[in-house]
């Protein structure tokens, strides 16, 4: 048990999917601009993270390797998160439409954000197992959803800040976002 | 567009993918901590970049408009595999320093991005090009962010093996941690896009 605490909060604040391991940058730039936005995609980001993992996991651990097809892994990857997001899409649709009119518009843009094929190829490795997969899964995506929140209420005070005119935008964002990762990065200094 | 100049021109400098259309930025800034693994991915990216966008011109008439997305990807993902191979079993160190960047270059939005907005709509010649400027505008802008990258944090450059340059004096502490981490990527890649902004103000290219 004490294992798995330390796995989760190693993902999602020492090891952040954003600010550590630089994956799913373009959504964290393209949509941290208004809160109830990054709120809308990190959610969105959870349901697909952990969803596709465990599927990528699943067919990594009983397909692909007695096969021994590990080299097509990021084929059917792609291709399994790609119709993944889809169902995922539909079912929200159909069992909750309140759900689907705040995180629709933010599902079809997650299959080319790379945290999502990132955590799935980093959890399709002989040391994770099930339970292990899914709580690095879980805690990745609470992690980018913890970010991206706390950036964008930095990112809404900035937009009405006096930036220099070249550096407008995303220059300042992700001069912003160093900053944050050097406070992220002395987490790392605790003694867990 | 039809001048054959402006199209591989395009892609170095007036629409950059990294500093201009702020695509592909995930894996600028995890593989600029050296210049070797720079180069390495640059490589990588245009060999999928280039190929993806002759096949894509190819097919273009065949491919009908309802799946045309999911083949892309599929083409891509393809290419993907294949470098993935090529690495492992040619330069095996490399391979593992780039790690899941290069199955990552599937998803990287610059190569579906000129397959959608380019290479189905131009010639093989075009977009022959167009790949061409793609992956050298991607490759400079990362290779620039890890010479600083590593310069600050080692105090020397290696190139390859025995090709180094070095000042003579080991940077402090601070520095190799700071230049080697996250923060500076970020950091550096903020000023630099910024300073492509001052350029193109001054040159008036681009609005404000």
């Amino acid at each position: 048990m004490r294992d798995l605490i330390t796995l989760a909060f190693t993902a999602i604040v020492i090891e952040n999917v954003l600010l550590y391991r630089f994956l799913g940058v373009c959504p964290f730039l393209g949509v941290s601009r208004k809160r109830s936005s990054a709120l809308g995609m990190g959610l969105a980001v959870i349901f697909v993270i952990t969803i596709s993992s465990i599927v990528s996991w699943l067919l990594y651990t009983y397909i692909l390797v007695p096969f021994e097809m590990v080299y097509m892994r990021t084929i059917i990857f792609i291709l399994v998160i790609a119709s993944l997001v889809q169902i995922i899409e539909m079912f929200i649709k159909k069992i909750s439409p309140s759900l689907y009119r705040a995180l629709g518009i933010y599902l079809p843009l997650i299959t080319t954000n790379c945290a999502v094929l990132g955590v799935a190829t980093l959890v399709a490795d002989p040391s994770y197992t099930f339970l292990t997969a899914f709580v690095f899964a879980l805690a990745s995506s609470i992690g980018f959803l913890f970010v991206i929140y706390l950036f964008s209420t930095l990112r809404e005070k900035i937009e009405r800040a006096d930036v220099p005119k070249a550096f407008k935008g995303v220059p300042i964002a992700l001069i912003t976002a160093g900053i944050m990762a050097m406070i992220f990065s002395r987490f790392g200094a605790l003694n867990i | 567009m039809n001048n054959k100049k402006d199209v591989f021109l395009n892609g170095v400098w007036k629409e950059n993918p990294v500093l201009v259309s702020l695509l592909g930025l995930c894996s600028v800034l995890a593989i600029s901590t050296t210049i070797e693994n720079a180069l390495g991915m640059g490589i990588a990216f245009s060999f999928v970049m280039i190929l993806s966008n002759v096949i894509i011109s190819l097919i273009r008439k065949i491919v009908p408009n309802e799946i045309r997305i999911p083949v892309y990807i599929v083409v891509v993902a393809s290419l993907v595999v294949i470098v993935e191979m090529l690495m492992a079993a040619f330069l095996p160190a490399l391979h593992k320093s780039l790690g899941i960047f290069i199955p990552l270059i599937v998803v990287n939005c610059i190569i579906l991005g000129r397959a959608e907005a380019f290479a189905s709509k131009n010639g093989v010649l075009d977009s022959l090009l167009d790949g061409l400027g793609m992956s050298i505008g991607y490759t400079a802008v990362l290779v620039v962010l890890s010479l600083v990258r590593e310069f600050f944090a080692s105090g020397s450059i290696t190139v390859w093996k025995d090709l180094r340059l070095s000042l003579g004096d080991e940077p402090g502490a601070f520095f190799t941690t700071f230049f080697n981490t996250a923060p500076s990527a970020f950091i550096l890649l903020g000023v630099l896009i910024g300073i492509a902004n001052i350029i193109n103000f001054r040159k008036g290219t681009k609005k404000e």
